[in-house]
């Protein structure tokens, strides 16, 4: 897989530290290499959006890769609840399911960004850097495929 | 069944399966089919629920689910590692519902749909008049990839005036 310029915090140089949340086993693997390649850390994963609350509050993550569709409670709802309770976290919406309607809804509910699957590595890299951008994070050296 | 339903899926199979097995893709085959389904491999199943009902097979030879999975891990899968197969079966199916969904959404149509659940039966329940189903074949170097799709189209109208008429 392609390496990118590592993203880092800008406050103390230490990795980003992300938490994952998908249904699914593999799409997790998946996004957990991608985010090697960026340089960063995966700091814990989550099934559904109950888990992810509680695993927020635990790990309290830079970032948030959050699926839409998924058992006992669904991405944009674990979205509203952790960013009412933190209304600085980062999420970025990952999901198959990409209508205009459902981007809406997740973005005024408190989500940063949306990413379509499958995903692309260059196109979560550029999203991950923005999402970051003027909040503490830097990229160092050149941008995707760096 | 209408053809309108049915093309979005045609479109993202092609873009989701040729983005991962990283190589083009052909269909092989298109049918309609009013038997019961019987399942091929390894197979994920999505139901639909609102403007548009039904569900959707998402069925993969054994070799063809090995190839999807080992392409998507980024390292070499095995037959026997039967979960990690499932898995990868489970969310390309995912991907490629999610995608079709998505374009019918920005269409206009409205409906929800669940996470995918594995097909573990050999066989389906039997399709009706209302829900035939159109099964289509797509050709990979390592086997057969079959999409079985069953889907009505509610309109919004004759939902209600069957609620008034009772």
């Amino acid at each position: 897989m392609e390496k990118f310029a590592p993203v880092t915090r800008s406050e103390d140089g230490q990795p980003v530290r992300y938490l994952i949340v998908d249904d699914s086993v593999f799409a997790r693997k998946n996004l957990a290499r991608m985010i090697e390649t960026f340089g960063g850390q995966v700091a814990g994963e989550a099934g559904d959006g109950v888990s992810a609350i509680s695993e927020y509050e635990r790990i309290k993550p830079d970032i948030v890769l959050m699926d839409i569709t998924m058992p006992q409670m669904e991405g944009i709802e674990a979205a509203e609840k952790i960013v009412r309770d933190d209304p600085s976290a980062r999420i970025v919406m990952v999901s198959s399911v990409g209508y205009q309607e459902n981007i809406v809804a997740a973005l005024q509910r408190g989500a940063r960004h949306f990413v379509q699957k499958p995903v692309k590595a260059e196109v979560l890299y550029e999203v991950i850097k923005y999402v970051m951008r003027d909040d503490g994070t830097t990229a160092r050296g050149a941008g995707a495929g760096a | 069944m209408r053809m309108d339903l049915i093309q979005p899926f045609i479109n993202s199979a092609d873009a989701v399966l040729a983005q991962g097995l990283g190589s083009p893709i052909s269909i092989e085959n298109l049918s309609m089919e009013e038997e019961a389904y019987r399942r091929k491999g390894i197979a994920a199943e999505v139901c639909l629920k609102g403007e548009i009902e039904g569900r959707i097979i998402f069925d993969v030879d054994l070799g063809a689910a090995v190839q999807l999975a080992s392409r998507l891990a980024g390292v070499e899968v095995s037959e026997t590692d039967e979960e990690l197969v499932r898995e990868a079966v489970c969310e390309l199916a995912n991907q490629i519902i999610g995608n079709a969904i998505t374009t019918l959404n920005d269409e206009g149509f409205h409906f929800h749909v669940r996470p995918p659940t594995l097909h573990t039966s050999e066989q389906g329940s039997k399709s009706s008049e209302d829900t035939e189903a159109l099964v289509m074949v797509f050709n990979t170097a390592s086997g057969n990839i079959f999409m079985n799709v069953a889907l009505r189209h509610h309109c919004p109208g004759a939902l209600e005036a069957a609620a008034i008429a009772g």
